[in-house]
């Protein structure tokens, strides 16, 4: 069990955390039609536009208040209405989704009732939906901001239902944690469609960010699911959440309209597909396709393979709680040695992370450790880039962001088949290492007590 | 020490601003910056204008004081490069929680300080305001201040948050923060008659790189540049510079002009950009230096150097000239400003579309500018399938814009090169134009173009969203045709105005209720202008419209 302590510092060096709005509007990104609006300073805006765009190569909506100093003090009805109204008529969103920044927050803003005031003022707005989140950046991460978003839109969209109403038994209720990327989202899907079941993803940021080409060019996001898809979201058999983030969500879901749920914490690895498999086939009440039980073998085999490799390999990862929980405990399983962990924000999974002790702390931090435990495989997002230049160790780039490598959307890591390819991966990363920078000499193995003095024969 | 408002106050006073010379004294106190329009804004805020401008001191340890967002959402996002130290690319941040919001935040950033210096011991340390400490009142001059007398060490504030103002007034306050605490607390180990500083050159993808050997070689020494691959010394001692050069962006006229003021260090504004302005900038350095009491013989130097490199760069680009032929380039920016990176394109070979300028006559260099300028504004406000239209239209074989046309462009399957600061590549001097011509020519004739517009196997042609599209605004432009209130309508929703999207219809109406005859009517009724002010053009063609059946009737 690990035991989970945060950072004394005054002062976070290479953070490894991102903002809770940014995490909101990200959430947003998933819902077609959709146009995020951060209510706050333009910046708040921008900064996480530049990190969606360099992530996902993609052109990505996100919209601002540009809350001026003035306008703060004040108080910004007046900018949020005008956003609104703005973005209705210059874009036609189906929804927008609003998420506070710490600026407005620290004033104070009560968005709920200004967007009372606004509906009434503006009956045009009627049908649209306005879904707000508040989200202060000086609090939690960009996990939590992403968890409460979910939760609020189960809350505002989806209809309610009576507990004993009649649901269509193939109908799956998805909510995918955000440490999930678009490609992980279609692999599940494939996986659902196979057992003959009709998912539904809440959000579905493989709709939108999964870098199609579209055939309609909108200002909105190009996919995702609809509005009219949620709102019937309560007449589905089953919710499957996915993260311990989405436990949240889950239960909204289940108090608003009684579909029972069941929370994975984890879809990589062995053990957690096995499960998965289990109950997809017990829902849908099929045998687990032929196609699965090979891609099983096929992971069995893969880990055969690459356990030499990452096998005793001191890991240092940097990741949200739910992305941290899942590859750690896989390559736990897998023989690595967990040895350096700094996570973002708290959960309940941390203390199960298998590893002495979970820093909720910066790259910094990371660093430190993974030098000091003398660690050989460094994975975390995109920021670790210098630290891992410094450590000269294996680095494999997790998590959002990824903006120096293309791909980062369809990078996989659930199912059978995302494990698999992940285990290649990093095996391959080890090797590659190995190759290029230990290789043997002649003095690898000379010992240094007497430093590297070699006496030379006598001649008799 | 003056306030944040009276220094905001100050810099939109900038006599070496251009644009601001035209202006009356209200308009001035006003400022320029644009309102901004909620749910229709883009671009930076005031920290990210002033981060993005000392950042790359690489020396010098950059702490943000505020929460995580603006810091660990942006940090090491620029492509700056340094040759010595790696200090900037690292982050430094409060990371402020709810107790800080509470209790004040001056404490957490005075130990957060001490921290810094005692793990990485910089120089200096620059110290970032932001929105929610200074809503709070936390007061980070008198924090830097403490602990630059208890750490014996410069702690400077940069007193710029987000919500003064966008991007470009946080250059300009980044400029006041060194003006203020840096520039001339040092003094240099010796001084020559040959040295220079470069004011507003960041040295993104190590671009400065490809006209430093010139220099080098010419030997001119940069005593300091503000700020690309900068140390914190240089520019402490810049003041000793006996030239500067004012790289073209307008970030930082403000440094350069009072550090003329207060140390009488002469300025030109140039740009390495492109053949032509990259000699002339080197001549006026030149002259700068000797008029300051270098030999005369740098001249001579300077015009062999010039003349040697320009020799080599045409020969290089004449290359391209068949690879060039019949090729169109459709060039929307706001990014290169510089006049001679099209005379180069067009030397080339290229066809630039959306202009018929060919000589470089001064009105024509103006007219090009605005026109792109324009422009430039335009894009960002277009829908994608107009964007497509529009490059369809002009039968555009590549478009070189700036990074939020990209996709667009792109997913038209249409060859596309970065010119923004976002790219990935130098483009300076003369070594960086045939670098460029050569990113083009790769772009041009990538073979994977063919294969992406054909259509999927199950697709007939006519399924494909770039022909959907075409047919849609074909349809919508027969309708308009076949009804003319139709027709009428289209034609006045038409925009104008950008900034304050003010449409032609408007303007003609304030025109025809109020007799405007002159742009500033039109501005002071209907706020066309009050922006960016590109648009004059376009007003003035409207108000020429106008006025010419009334001009003829009169005679």
């Amino acid at each position: 069990m690990a035991i989970v302590t945060t950072s004394k510092k005054a002062c976070s060096v290479n953070p490894l955390k991102m903002s809770q709005p940014i995490g909101g509007s990200f959430a947003f990104m998933g819902l077609r039609g959709a146009m995020p609006l951060l209510h706050g300073s333009q910046g708040c805006t921008s900064f996480g536009l530049t990190l969606f765009v360099r992530h996902f190569k993609e052109a990505v909506p996100m919209q601002t208040t540009a809350m001026s100093e003035v306008a703060t003090v004040l108080g910004g009805y007046e900018n949020v209405e005008q956003a609104i109204l703005n973005i209705h008529n210059r874009t036609k969103p189906e929804i927008i989704g609003i998420n506070s920044t710490g600026v407005t927050e620290t004033k104070g803003d009560d968005v709920e009732g200004f967007i009372r005031l606004i509906r009434q003022r503006h009956p045009q707005l009627e049908k649209l939906p306005l879904v707000y989140v508040s989200t202060p950046d000086f609090k939690d991460a960009f996990q939590d901001g992403w968890e409460k978003t979910v939760a609020r839109m189960v809350e505002v969209l989806v209809d309610p239902v009576d507990a004993g109403a009649v649901r269509d038994p193939a109908r799956i209720n998805i909510l995918p944690g955000c440490h999930l990327t678009p490609g992980d989202l279609d692999e599940l899907r494939t996986i659902l469609e196979d057992f003959g079941l009709k998912p539904s993803f809440l959000p579905d940021l493989a709709g939108s960010l999964d870098g199609h080409i579209p055939d309609e060019f909108t200002p909105t996001t190009i996919g995702g699911i609809g509005v009219d898809e949620i709102a019937t979201m309560g007449q589905s058999a089953w919710t499957i959440a996915v993260g311990a983030q989405m436990k949240r969500a889950a239960e909204a879901m289940q108090a608003r309209t009684g579909v029972p749920f069941r929370l994975f914490e984890r879809l990589c690895g062995l053990i957690p597909n096995d499960e998965f498999m289990a109950f997809l086939s017990e829902i849908s009440g099929r045998p687990v396709p032929a196609k699965y039980r090979r891609q099983r073998g096929q992971l069995a085999d893969a880990m055969l393979d690459a356990h030499f490799h990452i096998g005793g390999r001191k890991l240092a990862i940097g990741a949200e709680p739910d992305l941290l929980f899942d590859f750690s405990s896989m390559l736990h399983e897998m023989g690595a040695e967990v040895e350096a962990v700094v996570t973002t924000t708290a959960s309940p999974v941390l203390e199960r992370v298998k590893t002495q002790e979970v820093l909720i702390g910066d790259l910094e931090d990371l660093e430190e450790r993974a030098k000091a435990r003398d660690c050989d495989l460094l994975i975390t997002h995109s920021h670790g880039r210098q630290a891992a230049s410094r450590l000269k160790i294996p680095f494999y780039r997790a998590g959002f962001p990824m903006f120096d490598r293309l791909g980062a959307g369809h990078q996989m890591s659930v199912g059978y088949r995302g494990t698999r390819d992940l285990i290649f991966d990093l095996a391959n990363l080890v090797i590659a290492d190995r190759e290029a920078n230990h290789q043997p000499t002649p003095d690898t193995w000379r010992t240094t007590d007497s430093g590297l003095q070699v006496v030379p024969p006598q001649l008799h | 020490m003056s306030s944040l408002s009276a220094t905001i106050q100050d810099v939109f006073n900038e006599p070496g601003c251009g644009k601001n010379a035209n202006k009356t004294e209200a308009e001035r106190k006003k400022g320029c910056t644009k309102q901004l329009q909620p749910g229709g804004a883009a671009g930076g805020c005031a920290f990210d204008g002033a981060k993005i401008a000392l950042q790359p001191f690489t020396d010098v340890a950059h702490l943000v004081h505020g929460p995580i967002a603006c810091e660990g959402n942006s940090w090491d996002n620029r492509g700056s490069a340094s040759s010595g130290s790696d200090l900037w690319r690292r982050s430094f941040t409060t990371d402020m929680n709810e107790t800080d919001i509470v209790f004040g935040g001056e404490k957490r950033l005075y130990k957060a300080i001490k921290e810094v210096i005692e793990k990485y011991d910089p120089p200096a340390i620059f110290v970032y305001q932001t929105c929610v400490p200074a809503m709070i009142g936390d007061d980070i001059n008198a924090v830097c201040k403490a602990a630059a007398t208890k750490f014996g060490k410069p702690v400077i504030p940069v007193n710029s948050p987000g919500f003064v103002g966008p991007k470009n007034l946080g250059n300009k306050l980044a400029g006041e923060a060194l003006l203020e605490h840096v520039i001339g607390t040092e003094e240099p180990d010796y001084t020559t008659p040959y040295d220079i500083n470069i004011i507003g050159e960041y040295n993104l993808s190590g671009e400065f790189w490809q006209i430093k050997p010139l220099l080098d070689e010419l030997g001119i020494r940069i005593l300091s540049c503000i700020s690309g691959d900068g140390k914190y010394r240089e520019l402490a001692y810049s003041h000793r510079a006996k030239a500067a050069m004012m790289v073209c962006s307008k970030a930082m006229i403000n440094v350069a002009r009072k550090m003329e003021e207060r140390y009488g260090i002469p300025y030109f504004e140039g740009s390495f950009y492109g053949i032509q302005d990259s000699s002339d900038s080197l001549r006026e350095i030149a002259r700068l230096l000797i008029e300051r009491g270098a030999k005369a013989e740098l001249m001579d130097r300077t015009e062999a150097v010039i003349a040697r490199e320009e020799a080599k760069a045409w020969a290089a680009i004449e290359r391209f000239k068949p690879r060039f032929k019949d090729k169109k380039v459709l060039l929307i920016t706001g990014g290169v400003k510089s006049w001679s990176v099209v005379a180069a394109l067009q030397e080339a070979g290229l066809e630039i579309v959306g202009t018929s300028v060919k000589k470089s006559t001064k009105e024509d260099k103006e007219r090009i500018k605005e026109l792109m300028g324009q422009d430039a504004h335009m894009i960002e406000d277009m829908t994608p399938r107009e964007m497509y239209k529009m490059l369809k239209d002009a039968r555009a074989d590549i478009m070189l814009s700036g990074g939020k046309s990209q996709f667009v462009a792109l997913k038209a399957a249409m060859p596309w090169l970065d010119i923004n600061q976002e790219r990935c590549h130098g483009y300076m001097g003369y070594i960086g134009m045939v670098k460029l011509m050569e990113e083009i020519e790769k772009a041009l004739y990538n073979p994977m173009w063919a294969q992406l517009r054909k259509p999927a196997p199950w697709d007939d042609g006519g399924e494909t969203w770039q022909a959907k599209a075409m047919a849609q605004m074909d349809a919508q432009a027969a309708e308009i045709a076949a009804d003319p209130s139709l027709a009428e309508t289209t034609r006045r929703a038409k925009k104008i105005c950008f900034c304050k999207t003010v449409d032609l219809g408007s303007i003609e109406d304030a025109i025809t209720a109020h007799g405007l005859t002159t742009v500033d009517g039109v501005k002071e009724h209907t706020n066309a202008s009050g922006g960016c002010g590109a648009c004059k053009g376009r007003l003035e063609d409207i108000l020429a419209a106008r006025l010419a059946p009334l001009l003829q009737a009169a005679e």
